[in-house]
């Protein structure tokens, strides 16, 4: 793999018939094209442009964080910061719900945490059946560029159980950049809320989770003071 | 080709700034320069100022206007009132109107559109302090602000003025030579060149002959080489910082 | 990225704070962001300026125009404020016709000016019900993270002060567009400043930014010089005891006072 470097669209990656166009890339002749601004990576002739801006791709399977907007006769639906709608069944909550009582469940402006089970032409089908998923009452919401959400889980989840086990903080990364940072006073979250934004930040240096080892010891004493 | 006597006297030929026929103004260009934009980016020629703004893509109102089939690129250029000597009144013009849907134009070839579907960018350019070429100056920081918003694009666009003063043609004009009297007066030229050396927006004013008009388009395609330069210096530059 | 407004959870935690007397950026509720202010931003006005209160930015520029008076001033020159809220600025605003907010922006900092008799309007007559100056006062906003109406205050003050008078031509009897001569604008010493506090909850509070500003409950501007009040406004609708009233006059009493000395300082 190669030393990833900074590419604007239009911009020639690499030249050669065996490479292949991977996303946010394009073929010309024999030229692979960056058609996105962001970070070029090729791993074994694929290659890829990894985007350092842009709106949330909504993928099957992403836990979101968003707020309902609108109570209807059979749903609600849900602003997850998509050009796109995204809508949630009452048949998708784990215990039935009265076609009546629809806002016993959720009322506007509710924020919920879901998981996105389909993207069809019609917007994006959620569910919140699952543990974990639901109605979020306390805390803090915040919200980083989505391109920068894979930083901030870390490999295997490194980074944010880092800083969830630094701060106390209960944290939920929607992969929209929606984060939810819930702690029992809320210096602690304020605390979980800085170390976010400034991973979020650097995101792309090597040998960050040893870095905000570091960064956690200096802030943890200013902090106490 | 030039021939050797008009090369001859092109060198001789005087701006009132001093600047060779085929010499650009100090370009600046840097981005992200509004925290609030999706992208953003701040493009000058010179003294010549445009900031622009991209915001999308996003759900477009109202509803009747959207097509379910592509995307939607919408400009908005406007020159702030002082930006000029005699002051302009805030709000639409006719020119700005004009100048928005240039635009719009110039950049739509390499705007990958379709990747939206039924939604909207929307594209912001005003001009903080002008002295000639300020549709260029926008066009050239609208495109760096696309790309920074990560919009999909084939490539970025450049965009110059080439004129023509008298008989000679120069790049990047000025006021005052906008304004030229002598001889055949001023010819006017904005052009905006895709990587591929396509012309997306192309206009003109003045008088100029056939051959003359196609040496005026290859010395925008030089020049284009320097505006493309600088763009992709200050997307790089804030790339980098990460 | 466009944001979803500050969600209601976010919400209630900043009152939270607010109650304890902290705020997230950790400024106290009195304390003002950082304040930058560059004069001569755009050389073809008269006077510009750029001012940044945190990451808000407006620009404001000065034009200015040899006219009629109006027929109820015969002997004074004019002022007209504008303002344009930019939707380069902020995803909140559109393209088109002034929405009320920009309308109000202006008419808000226009009344600072205009009731200060900052601007010396008599002094601007060239010949008395034929020929004076108009001043004409333009504030783009830049980018939004609340306030703009503070940062717009400033900006017209110190793009005033910094201003000259375009040449004119007596026998034309119109103004030399790209001439000016060494003379400012007729001045008075006091600088009327126009600051504003919101109340969120109990607390009140001067420059939000965006997200504090969002849960605003009521506002008002005051422009004052050194205890001397000019204008008021009162936006927004939740009401305000007389107590709370009199504690708003004083918050912006004494940020004033700061806030005078920084428009000086900058125009050095």
């Amino acid at each position: 793999m190669t030393d990833r470097k900074v590419v604007i669209p239009g911009e020639v990656i690499f030249e050669g018939e065996d490479y292949l166009p991977g996303e946010g890339t394009e073929k010309r002749n024999n030229q692979i094209i960056a058609i996105r601004y962001g970070l070029a990576e090729e791993n074994k002739k694929l290659v890829k442009v990894i985007p350092l801006s842009g709106v949330y791709q909504p993928r099957r399977g992403n836990v979101v964080i968003g707020i309902v907007e609108n109570v209807t006769f059979n749903g609600w639906v849900i602003d997850i910061n998509t050009p796109e709608n995204a809508f949630l069944s009452l048949m998708e909550v784990p215990r039935y719900v009265n076609k009546d009582d629809l806002e016993e469940v959720f009322m506007i402006g509710d924020m919920v945490v879901a998981k996105i089970n389909a993207i069809n032409k019609r917007g994006i089908d959620l569910t919140v059946k699952l543990k974990g998923l639901g109605r979020l009452d306390k805390g803090m919401i915040i919200n980083i560029n989505p391109n920068r959400v894979p930083r901030v889980i870390g490999k295997e989840g490194s980074m944010i159980s880092l800083i969830k086990e630094k701060t106390k903080c209960r944290i939920t990364v929607g992969q929209n950049g929606l984060i939810w940072i819930n702690g029992d006073k809320i210096d602690d979250e304020l605390f979980a809320k800085k170390a976010i934004l400034h991973v979020a930040e650097k995101s792309f240096m090597s040998g960050l989770t040893d870095e905000m080892k570091d960064w956690f010891e200096e802030n943890k004493e200013k902090k106490e003071k | 080709m030039t021939t050797k006597k008009s090369e001859e006297s092109s060198k001789e030929f005087k701006r009132p700034d001093g600047r060779k026929p085929n010499e650009l103004r100090k370009i600046t260009a840097k981005v992200g320069i509004i925290p609030n934009a999706d992208g953003s980016a701040m493009f000058a020629f010179g003294d010549t100022i445009a900031i622009a703004a991209v915001y999308g893509p996003k759900k477009m109102h109202p509803q009747h206007a959207q097509n379910p089939e592509r995307g939607t690129l919408r400009c908005n250029y406007n020159m702030m009132s002082f930006s000029v000597t005699e002051r302009i009144r805030p709000g639409p013009s006719r020119r700005s109107s004009e100048i928005s849907k240039i635009t719009e134009w110039a950049l739509q070839p390499v705007v990958m559109i379709d990747e939206f579907q039924a939604n909207v960018v929307d594209v912001h350019i005003n001009v903080l302090q002008a002295n000639a070429s300020t549709r260029c100056a926008g066009i050239n920081a609208a495109a760096m602000a696309l790309a920074h918003a990560g919009i999909p694009m084939k490539s970025l666009v450049q965009s110059v003025s080439i004129g023509k003063l008298d008989k000679h043609l120069v790049a990047d004009l000025i006021k005052e030579e906008e304004d030229w009297e002598d001889g055949e007066g001023a010819t006017d030229i904005p052009i905006t060149l895709t990587q591929e050396g396509k012309i997306s927006h192309i206009q003109l004013d003045g008088k100029i002959s056939k051959k003359q008009l196609n040496e005026a388009i290859e010395l925008a395609k030089e020049k284009s080489k320097e505006i493309y330069e600088a763009q992709k210096k200050a997307l790089k530059e804030v790339g980098e910082e990460k | 990225m466009s944001q979803i407004e500050t969600s209601p959870l976010t919400a209630e935690r900043i009152r939270e704070y607010f109650n304890q007397g902290k705020r997230f950026d950790g400024r106290k509720l009195d304390e003002f962001r950082e304040i930058v202010i560059e004069t001569g931003i755009s050389k073809n006005a008269e006077g510009s300026a750029r001012v940044k209160i945190g990451k808000t930015e407006v620009l404001v520029g000065v034009k200015m125009d040899v006219s009629e008076p109006y027929p109820d001033s015969k002997d004074k020159g004019n002022l007209v404020v504008s303002s344009e809220l930019l939707p380069l600025s902020s995803p909140r605003f559109e393209a088109g016709p002034p929405q009320f907010e920009s309308i109000e922006l202006a008419r808000v900092i226009d009344r600072g000016i205009r009731e200060s008799k900052f601007i010396e309007l008599e002094k601007l007559c060239i010949k008395e019900g034929e020929k004076v100056w108009t001043v004409f006062i333009d504030i783009y906003s830049i980018n939004d993270d609340g306030n703009l109406l503070d940062a717009a205050g400033i900006g017209a003050i110190a793009s005033l002060k910094s201003a000259r008078i375009p040449k004119y031509d007596e026998e034309a009897g119109k103004t030399v567009f790209g001439e000016w001569t060494s003379k400012n604008i007729p001045l008075a010493k006091d600088i009327p400043i126009s600051l504003t506090v919101h109340k969120v909850g109990n607390s009140l509070i001067v420059d939000p930014n965006k997200e504090e500003e969002y849960i605003s409950e009521t506002r008002i501007t005051v422009a004052s010089h050194e205890g001397i009040i000019n204008a008021i406004q009162k936006g927004n609708s939740k009401e305000l005891t007389i107590e709370e009233f009199n504690k708003v006059l004083d918050l912006i009493e004494k940020a004033e006072r700061e806030i005078a000395k920084k428009i000086e300082k900058s125009l050095k």
